[in-house]
């Protein structure tokens, strides 16, 4: 039999263990939100309340966010940033969607060698192709052109869809194509008429996750630009500049990083279970 | 017509139709990919310039015999593989951590599981932008929040001292990655088998004796899987150390001292040399990786 001291030491402990646990998640939220929490609060202070720490702001202003579009072209970057995210994952999704059906779901010799050398090609550092594909992009005429980045980002987008577009396609089941192959469908047909609707959840869910890297890659779009006109918004906001080097206007950089992230965000939460499977189906099943 | 027959007929055309479907794939692959990647293997062997490709000469392997000597490729080097096992062991430490917290069973678990996923979300660029102004000197909330508690008597240039500058940089990977790392463990987490926590449970066994003995050897290829899978990419880190501190001797990764050569001094020739080590640096990581995975699948 427990005495009542024993049963109160019991219960003490698991108090207390509770309110370690608790605790604990009350670190990890602080650590994961604060840095954005403090962007948000420092965009929307003015003049030199922003060199004063103040946690909690009773007065917003939207100085900064007027600023960093009169003082920099960043509606302008920011479409283009729309424009070369787009492009390239839509014509990854259509060659990774071919490709897919052909590597998940017809059995051919060299089909283990050829998602081997996928796999290999999505860790190419991108460092690796940089002054060849400088030069590509330079004798197709492309330098200081959009078009140069929606091309050179498929290096990164297209494995990376093929992979995760052939996991799924392999999981669906095989009655769906021997139906249509007996009605005498054309595979060209099996594709676009039995797959591309099933697979609508999946290509949704890489092509946001191909959507995110090509909007934050920085290292081609730095490169292979140069007027701020052409900038992608990293670009833009890696290289905002005040009157000195040492003036940096730290409103308008939290602002423009606000401005960008918020819908990120959002489309996260959104898609948030979605991305997670995705985001495991690429790594650990790889 | 016998069955076998047409059969067979079937899947070669099937085979046929797969290639076509496959060919515009792989021909784009080879282009963005294959031909970029020997152009500038090709390079590393000459001493062309970026102003006038044309002109290369080829120099055999002088300019590795030069990047062999060059203190400043060396430091880079080491500055990289510091960045790479100290971010990657944090993010593993604190991301098993998070794991674990979100794979009990409490109130707001999907609210901080969505919250977590937050930084990932935040483009590097932004994080690193949000990070250099957190450690500003003078106005950073960092040294602010320091001070007020007494850890600290003097402010810290974070981003600027030799001391702290590479530190700043493994933190901010650290805060960045580490969401990704935990979601990877939890997936691992969620997948192991429940009976041998009920009955750990039963014998009233140590929680700690049950994660070290129980919960850790089971994980350890989802672990060594996404260990890897870090490490490749931190050993090809560019743009936090760029936007932190731009060319800084002190913390320059390898990529950065490679396009500073290629693109701010123009030496095509020797920046295509330091990036086809990184490339061969990488590329013997990655089959580390392949057979690492191909064992683990075949468990």
């Amino acid at each position: 039999m427990a005495t009542v001291a024993q049963l109160r030491w019991k219960r003490a402990k698991r108090i207390v263990s509770r309110v370690a646990f608790y605790g604990l998640l009350l670190v990890i939220a602080v650590y994961t939100i604060f840095p954005f929490y403090w962007a948000i609060v420092s965009s929307l202070k003015s003049g030199s309340d922003l060199f004063e720490v103040e946690y909690w702001i009773s007065q917003p202003h939207w100085d900064n966010y007027v600023a960093v579009f009169r003082e920099q072209p960043f509606g302008r970057n920011i479409l283009n940033s729309l424009f070369v995210s787009v492009s390239t994952v839509t014509l990854s999704l259509a060659l990774a969607l071919a490709a897919a059906y052909a590597i998940g779901r017809v059995q051919f010799r060299g089909r283990m060698l050829l998602m081997f050398v996928i796999l290999g090609v999505s860790m190419f550092p991108q460092i690796a192709v940089l002054s060849g594909m400088f030069e590509l992009i330079n004798t197709l005429g492309l330098y200081n052109n959009l078009l140069a980045l929606s091309f050179s980002y498929l290096i990164f987008t297209l494995p990376f869809t093929v992979w995760v577009l052939t996991t799924f396609m392999r999981e669906l089941p095989k009655e769906l194509e021997e139906a249509a192959i007996v009605d005498g469908a054309s595979p060209l047909t099996i594709v676009t008429k039995v797959f591309m609707p099933l697979m609508g959840p999946a290509l949704v869910t890489t092509g946001l996750l191909a959507f995110i890297a090509a909007w934050n890659e920085f290292l081609f779009a730095l490169t292979f630009t140069l007027s701020s006109e052409m900038r992608t918004v990293p670009v833009a906001i890696a290289l905002t500049s005040g009157a000195s080097a040492h003036e940096l206007p730290w409103g308008n950089i939290m602002a423009a990083s606000v401005i960008v992230t918020v819908p990120l965000i959002i489309l996260v939460l959104f898609f948030q279970r979605r991305i997670v499977s995705g985001l495991t189906a690429g790594a650990v099943k790889g | 017509m016998k069955p076998a027959t047409s059969h067979s007929r079937l899947t070669r055309r099937r085979v046929r139709w797969a290639w076509v479907f496959l060919a515009p794939m792989l021909l784009v692959l080879a282009l963005v990919a294959g031909w970029p990647l020997l152009k500038t293997i090709a390079y590393g062997f000459t001493d062309a310039s970026l102003i006038n490709p044309e002109a290369a000469q080829f120099v055999g392997v002088d300019n590795f015999s030069f990047l062999l000597q060059d203190p400043y490729w060396w430091a880079s080097v080491w500055n990289t593989v510091v960045f790479a096992v100290v971010s990657v062991f944090l993010e593993t430490v604190l991301g098993l951590i998070i794991a674990l917290a979100l794979n009990a069973q409490f109130r707001g678990r999907g609210g901080l599981r969505a919250a977590i996923l937050i930084p990932w979300a935040i483009p590097t660029v932004v994080s690193a932008q949000m990070w250099n102004w957190m450690f500003n000197d003078v106005f950073g909330v960092i040294n602010h929040m320091l001070m007020s508690v007494g850890l600290m008597q003097h402010p810290i240039a974070w981003t600027a001292s030799p001391d702290t500058a590479l530190l700043s940089i493994i933190l901010v990977d650290v805060w960045k990655t580490t969401p990704f790392m935990a979601l990877l463990l939890l997936a691992g987490l969620q997948m192991l088998p429940k009976e041998c926590y009920e009955s750990a449970r039963v014998d009233g066994v140590h929680p700690l004796t049950v994660f070290f003995r129980i919960t850790l050897p089971l994980l350890k290829p989802a672990l060594m899987v996404a260990i890897i899978f870090r490490l490749l990419d931190a050993l090809r880190v560019f743009d936090l150390v760029y936007v932190m501190s731009g060319n800084n001797r002190d913390t320059m990764s390898m990529s950065v001292y490679a396009r500073q050569q290629l693109i701010d001094f123009g030496d095509l020739g020797f920046g295509s040399a330091a990036s086809t080590l990184i490339f061969a640096i990488i590329a013997l990581f990655t089959v580390v990786y392949l057979t690492v995975a191909r064992v683990g699948r075949e468990q």
